[in-house]
This record gives C-alpha cells, sequence and structure tokens, in this order.
C-alpha cells in the first residue's frame, strides 16, 4: 500500500532510471499527457463529465490524483508520435544522393496509463512489432516504456470498457499497477507486474496491504464496473459489418458526419500515417518526415484518377468497419478498446456503440422503412 | 475443304439451330475469297449480304475528311460482318476493307428475307441470333467508350 | 511456394540508392528504368512483387517490378504526378531511393504443366511482364503460353520492340488489340477481354493473370470464366493508395486486405466481391 506521497517518490525512482516520465496534466480545460516533473503535476481533485459531443472538467474535492477517465490524449502520442523522422537524404554533388536512418528517440519512457490504453498498446503492438515488418521509431520508443496502469474508479458516461474487456481492472501486460482508494484514508494499491516493477515498487515507501485494504481496492473497480452504463453487443461484429457494407444506416450518419477527423485524433489504436518530404531551401538535403494521417481525409484514398472513397458516408463506413471488422482480418484483435473517447469528441456526438446497434438493428428487420 | 453445311453447323452464330433450318440458310450461302486490301463494300453501297469471316481480318472502316480513312473496328474469324442486309434501307453504314487474305462465307440477304418471310420461326431464330452478337459489340465499344486507359488525372 | 524476397529491418525503412543506368521511352507519359545498386547486394524480386521508389525531395511511390536485368531492377513507370514525373524525368546517372522488393507473387508453379494465359491492358502489362519473361526463359515447363494484350492506340503499347521479337521467335499465342487505331495499324481493333473468346486453351486446365485497369479486369474475368476458368484459376494485381509499402501506415486497405502485405496479386475469387463494392 502506498501513501499519496508515495507518488513523489515513484516519479522521482522512475526519472532516476534515466526515464522520461509521462502521465496526466491539465492544461487548456482539458486532461492531457505530458512530461511530469513531480505529483504536482498531476490533475489533483480534478475529474471529469462527458457525453456525446461534451467533456469538461470539474472540481472534486477529494483530492484523488486519478478521479477521471479518458482524455483526449493517449499514450500513442508518445508511442507512435503525430510528427517523426523516417530517414534524411543528402545529396554530395553531383546526381549522388545518401539516405541516413534517423536519431534514435530521447530517453525511454515511462507512461501512466489507463486498463482501456494498456490494451491499446497492445492493438498498436500487433500493428506495429508482430506483421512481417517492425516499425523500427515505435519498436524503439516501445522496447524500454515502463508501464504503470492505473485502474479506474470514476468511468465516464462514454466509456464502455467492460463490453470489451478491457477494463476498468487491470490484467497484466504492465510494470506496476496503482489502485486510488480514497474512502476517508487516501492509499493505494500497487502491485507489480515485471521484475523491474518489483525494482521500483521495492524502493519506495509503503506499508504491506491488509485484507481490508485489498477489498476497498477491488471496490472501487467494482464500483465503476458497475456504474459504466454504455453497452456494446460485440456478437460477431466482424460478420455484421461485413454484411452491412449497403445498410442505408451509413447514409444517415453520413448527414452528420463532418469527417472532421476528431475521432481518429483521438483514438488510441488509430495508426494511419503519411509520409512527406521536408527540404532545405538549398535542396541539398531533404527529410522524410511520417505524420499521422485519417481516413477521414479524401486524400487518404486517392490514386491516379481519384479519391477511391470521396463521398463521407464512404469514409465513415471503412472507419467503422475497420475499428469494429476488418481490423481482426488484419490483425487478429478488434481495433477499439471502449474508452469511449470519439464519442466525446465528436462535435456532433456521433456514438459508435449506436451506430453498431443501429446496424444490428436494421440486419433483423429489413423490411422496416428507414 | 469442308462443305457449307459443315461450315455453318460448326459456326457460333447458328449454335442450335435444326438441321432443317441450317439447310435453308445454306441455300443462301457461298463461299468467298478475297486478297488483302480488297474493298468489300463502301459505305452508301447497297447492302445485300453479310460475312461470316472463317480465316483473316476485315477492317470496318470510314473516311473522314483531313482524317483519312479510320480503322474503327476489326472483324476477326468466327464473327460476323454486316446487319445494315437486316433493315430497310438495306444500304452499307460503314467501308470494309480486307487487312489480310480472306476466307468467308457469303450470306445473300434478299434470299434470306424471303425465307425469314415465309417461315416465321426461322425469323425468330435467326433475329435473335443476330440480336446477340450486336449486343455484345456494343458492349465492347461502350468499353471503349470508356476510355479506362486514359489518364483521368490530367482531363 | 518459393520464398518471397524480403528486405532487412533497415531496407524497410529507409531506402538504397540505386542509380539510373538505362532509361528508355515507352510511350507518351512511360519510360522504363533500369537501377543499378550502388553498392550492397543486388535485389531478387520476385515477378509480381513491387518496390517503393523515392525521388529525391519529392517523395516515394510503389511501381510494379518489370524484371530483372543482371544485378539492375527493371521497373516501368507512367507519368502521372509530381513524384512519377520527376522518376520519369531521371536521367541516366541520377539515383533513386529503392525500398523493397514488398507484396507476394504471381503464382506461376501453379501453371506448371498447364496453360498459362497473360491478359494485360494498357500499363499492366508492366507487373505481368516478369511472369512472362520467366515464362519464356522455362517454357517447357508450361504447356500453352498465351499474351493477349491491349491498350488505347498504337503508341500507347509497352516493349513494342520486344513484343514484335516475340512475333518472329513463336513459342507462344501473342494477340495484340487496341481500342483505337492510327493510319499504319493493321492489327486487331477491340477490346483486350475480346480477345479471350478465340485464344485458344483449355479453360480446363489454364491459370490466368489479369492486369488492367479495374474495369478492364472485371470485364476480362467475365470473358475468362465464360470460357469456363474457375475464379480460383484467375489472378488479378490489385491496387489502391499506398504510402509504406509495410503494412504500417493504414491506405492500402481494401475491406479486410493490405495490400502491400496480402497483395498485390489476388485470386479473382477472393476480390470477386470486393471488386463489386463502390467506394470500399
Amino acid at each position: 500500500m502506498l501513501e499519496p506521497g508515495a507518488l513523489d517518490a515513484l516519479i522521482e525512482a522512475l526519472a532516476g532510471r534515466g526515464l522520461r516520465v509521462v502521465g496526466p496534466t491539465v492544461r487548456d480545460g482539458a486532461i492531457v499527457l505530458d512530461e511530469l516533473a513531480s505529483a504536482a503535476d498531476l490533475p489533483t481533485g480534478v475529474g471529469d463529465v462527458q457525453e456525446p459531443g461534451g467533456y469538461r472538467l470539474f472540481e472534486r474535492g477529494d483530492g484523488a490524483f486519478f478521479g477521471y477517465a479518458a482524455s483526449p490524449h493517449s499514450p500513442k502520442q508518445f508511442l507512435f508520435p503525430a510528427s517523426t523522422r523516417l530517414f534524411r537524404a543528402r545529396r554530395n554533388g553531383g546526381a549522388a544522393v545518401e539516405f541516413e536512418e534517423p536519431d534514435a528517440p530521447e530517453r525511454p519512457l515511462a507512461l501512466f496509463v489507463r486498463p482501456c490504453e494498456l490494451h491499446a498498446i497492445a492493438v498498436q503492438d500487433r500493428v506495429f512489432l508482430h506483421g512481417q515488418h517492425v516499425d523500427r521509431d515505435y519498436a524503439s520508443r516501445r522496447r524500454d516504456a515502463f508501464l504503470v496502469v492505473v485502474e479506474c474508479g470514476s468511468p465516464a458516461s462514454t466509456c464502455f470498457c467492460t463490453s470489451l474487456g478491457t477494463g476498468p481492472e487491470a490484467e497484466g501486460g504492465y510494470d506496476l499497477a496503482l489502485t486510488e482508494v480514497v474512502d476517508g484514508e487516501h492509499r493505494f494499491l500497487a502491485r507489480a507486474g515485471s521484475e523491474r516493477g518489483a525494482e521500483v515498487l521495492a524502493a519506495l515507501p509503503q506499508r504491506p496491504a491488509a485484507d481490508a485494504d485489498r477489498a476497498a481496492a477491488a471496490e472501487v473497480t467494482a464500483g465503476a464496473r458497475d456504474s459504466i452504463s454504455r453497452r456494446l453487443d460485440t456478437g460477431d461484429l466482424r460478420g455484421l459489418l461485413e454484411r452491412s457494407r449497403e445498410s442505408p444506416r451509413w447514409d444517415e450518419v453520413a448527414a452528420r458526419c463532418l469527417t472532421c477527423a476528431n475521432c481518429t485524433l483521438v483514438c488510441p489504436t488509430c495508426f494511419c500515417s503519411s509520409a512527406e518530404d521536408v527540404t532545405s531551401l538549398d535542396g541539398t538535403e531533404s527529410e522524410r518526415v511520417r505524420r499521422w494521417d485519417t481516413c477521414f481525409s479524401i486524400d487518404h484514398s486517392y490514386i491516379h484518377g481519384g479519391a477511391i472513397r470521396p463521398s463521407s458516408r464512404a469514409r465513415y463506413r471503412q472507419w467503422l468497419t475497420h475499428k469494429f471488422g476488418t481490423w481482426n482480418d488484419q490483425f487478429g484483435v478488434s481495433g477499439c478498446v471502449g474508452c469511449g473517447r470519439c464519442i466525446a469528441w465528436c462535435p456532433v456526438g456521433i456514438d459508435v456503440t449506436e451506430e453498431l446497434a443501429a446496424l444490428r438493428a436494421a440486419e433483423e428487420v429489413p423490411d422496416a422503412d428507414h | 475443304m469442308q462443305t457449307i453445311d459443315e461450315l455453318l453447323r460448326e459456326a457460333p452464330l447458328f449454335v442450335a439451330l435444326e438441321p432443317a433450318q441450317l439447310e435453308l440458310i445454306a441455300g443462301c450461302a457461298t463461299n468467298v475469297h478475297f486478297e488483302a486490301d480488297h474493298v468489300l463494300f463502301r459505305e452508301g453501297d447497297p447492302a445485300d449480304q453479310f460475312y461470316l469471316v472463317r480465316h483473316g481480318s476485315i477492317a470496318l472502316e470510314t473516311f473522314a475528311p483531313a482524317r483519312g480513312h479510320v480503322l474503327i473496328e476489326t472483324v476477326e474469324p468466327g464473327e460476323v460482318l454486316g446487319w445494315s442486309w437486316l433493315f430497310p434501307p438495306y444500304r452499307w453504314h460503314f467501308d470494309a476493307r480486307a487487312l489480310t487474305e480472306i476466307r468467308a462465307t457469303a450470306f445473300d440477304g434478299a434470299c434470306l428475307r424471303g425465307k425469314c418471310d415465309d417461315d416465321p420461326a426461322l425469323g425468330y431464330a435467326l433475329m435473335t441470333r443476330f440480336a446477340r452478337v450486336m449486343i455484345e459489340r456494343l458492349q465492347w465499344t461502350r468499353m471503349r467508350l470508356l476510355d479506362v486507359y486514359g489518364n483521368v488525372g490530367a482531363r | 511456394m518459393s520464398a518471397l524476397a524480403e528486405p532487412s529491418l533497415a531496407e524497410a525503412t529507409v531506402p538504397r540508392p540505386f542509380a539510373v543506368a538505362e532509361r528508355r521511352r515507352e510511350t507518351a507519359d512511360t519510360w522504363t528504368l533500369e537501377l543499378e545498386p550502388l553498392g550492397g547486394p543486388a535485389l531478387t524480386p520476385l515477378p509480381g512483387q513491387f518496390t517503393m521508389l523515392y525521388a529525391f525531395g519529392i517523395g516515394e511511390v510503389p511501381i510494379s517490378v518489370s524484371g530483372r536485368n543482371g544485378e539492375r531492377l527493371v521497373q516501368t513507370v507512367r507519368a502521372v504526378g509530381a513524384v512519377t514525373e520527376a522518376i520519369c524525368a531521371s536521367e541516366p546517372g541520377a539515383v533513386l531511393g529503392v525500398r523493397g522488393p514488398f507484396g507476394n507473387a504471381w503464382p506461376l508453379e501453379l501453371a506448371e504443366g498447364r496453360d498459362l494465359v497473360i491478359v494485360a491492358g494498357g500499363i499492366g502489362l508492366a507487373p505481368l511482364h516478369g511472369a512472362l519473361e520467366h515464362a519464356l526463359n522455362h517454357r517447357e515447363r508450361y504447356r500453352g503460353l498465351t499474351l493477349l494484350y491491349g491498350a488505347r492506340t498504337p503508341a500507347d503499347l509497352l516493349y513494342r520492340v520486344e513484343l514484335a521479337e516475340l512475333r518472329e521467335r513463336g513459342g507462344l499465342q501473342l494477340e495484340v488489340t487496341v481500342d483505337a487505331a492510327d493510319e499504319q495499324w493493321r492489327g486487331h481493333v477491340g477490346v483486350v477481354p475480346k480477345l479471350v473468346g478465340r485464344a485458344g486453351f483449355d479453360p480446363r486446365d489454364a491459370i490466368a493473370l489479369v492486369v488492367g485497369p479495374e474495369i478492364m479486369m472485371r470485364y476480362a474475368i467475365e470473358a475468362l470464366a465464360d470460357r469456363g476458368i474457375a475464379a480460383d484459376r484467375m489472378f488479378v494485381s490489385m491496387e489502391r493508395n499506398m504510402r509504406c509499402g509495410l503494412g504500417h501506415c493504414g491506405h492500402c486497405q481494401l475491406g479486410p486486405t493490405l495490400i502491400c502485405r496480402d497483395g498485390p496479386v489476388y485470386s479473382a475469387a477472393a476480390m470477386a466481391e470486393l471488386m463489386e463494392v463502390r467506394e470500399l
């Protein structure tokens, strides 16, 4: 068991190992992920209210460090940065061109994540590490990353991790797990999930966990589980989406969708990227930079002649079908971890659970008027 | 050297016709042979025949001022050349010129039209087969209209 | 199935410099380049695979490999945008970046002992050229060998000199057609699928490889199916927007498949349903 003060010791211990400690902090009225110098940087006593198309913070009044749910940032900001250099090309006088690998990224990371985000990292691992080719940039950032997972006690109305088995409890894949208990006595149940996790934990001021402590921690996540109201029927989503390619529901959601790409930006598993050249003014050096991309842009499906998916209907269908359906064909897992960010951050409040339920309903009553 | 009957029986155009019908058609047919570059007919000429090409390639052409002869399509072995004999005013719409040495079976249009008038069943059988030929040609022509190889982005 | 040539981890991300050894103009907007590796081993792509070609300061595009000439990569490129224009304008001596080879290969071993039918439209002959070359170099492995090729006009035909030589040499059934003729043309005038009806092959024991604009591929497959070739005996090469070639950028998705990883060669059976969905 850890006292709240131990959080500073934890951050110090991680920094002491040469790690760049990244965790939640408040900025611009939202909780973002950024470097933490100490526990004072954490969103102490801050809670959030989320709903389709809505997000705001409020004062909890109980001093909890982690009393909120998913934020617009996710670990991919650091493991799969929005902009990163692929290689550098240099002209050596005349026609000769030399290619250079990029510099290695800075210090390895220590990330404070949520259980759903832990699953999201595992999903991106499948894409970048377990295919025929390994993404060097992701691999180098991921390899030494120290993962501290904080179990959830205050889910938002947009959360639906329980339907996908990704939370609110953490089950493996982490170095250290924390469960925050604020029932009169503010404390943390801490468990190590790896050797180095155990090493770090051993160095922190602590007392052994009593049965009452374990029960209190279990109550926190159980309470969270009970309060999650949004549900998704995940039965054969892959088949459902394959059969729904011509569903009239796509026209309905297309009438609302702005193709603004917010959902892909906040989604912790979205991995589409593009590359562009940045050339020096004298034309002797060019850097090829990888940037986040989105399937909602017309450019995404462009081949000589035009875009394959010019309509917003086709682009929304692509995103939803990929996330819940064809991701399984391509990577063997679902692309969604139920964090609900896309629901909160969609400016028009499109709810993926609602859309999938509507597609399912449209299947069951094929002759109903739409 | 095959007889006309044998040739007709094998031709895809006349497949599944009854022997009696084939005999009627054969009665209007003769075997023909052309040297390369021979002009079979010109646009506007009376169209009293159609050809079933057995060997060689015939160019369907038209003449345009300043462009000269424009090759529209080639008619190959197994294909039919000509359906202007079916409808008045029975005039050819294009020129036809042998690109290579040609061996074909020529059918007398007036003769066949007469036999179809007398025997509606034969008429129906021939019409459906010709309709099929025309539809296929139309499909391929539409595909050329699509200009699939064109660089769309450059338009 | 023979092992695919695969780049090492480094080559997958950072291009290797290749110099343009030879540059031949094929048509008004298409050039064939022979690329020589500058240091390091030659690449050994299989027919059907592609590379990502990088033009300094401009960008990168996926280009199918048309063949190999000793150590050189032979690739035919059509200038349709900024990157391909820059690549096509590269004179001998210019350096391009090459990543790859990526993707899967034409299943030529399936065609051994059978009739191999190659159907190409326009630039589609480029990704099939390697397969044709392989079949000609190992002619005895295949029973019948047929090439049905068409382009918009005679001036748009690729590899004209080579095709003329092939016609002289014999050993294969070669039919070339154009959509629209010029004054000199004395060959077929009509669409490629039209050639399928008359081509000499046994549909019960044939393998067909088809590449061209998607519309042309759909009609060609229909014509081949009408002749009686089964859908799992016909293969196509699919194309979508491609940025990385590694299965990491998400662009080349076609429904459930990633073209750079699971393709670009697919059986017609696998693609039939997907090719019918609009805006997929």
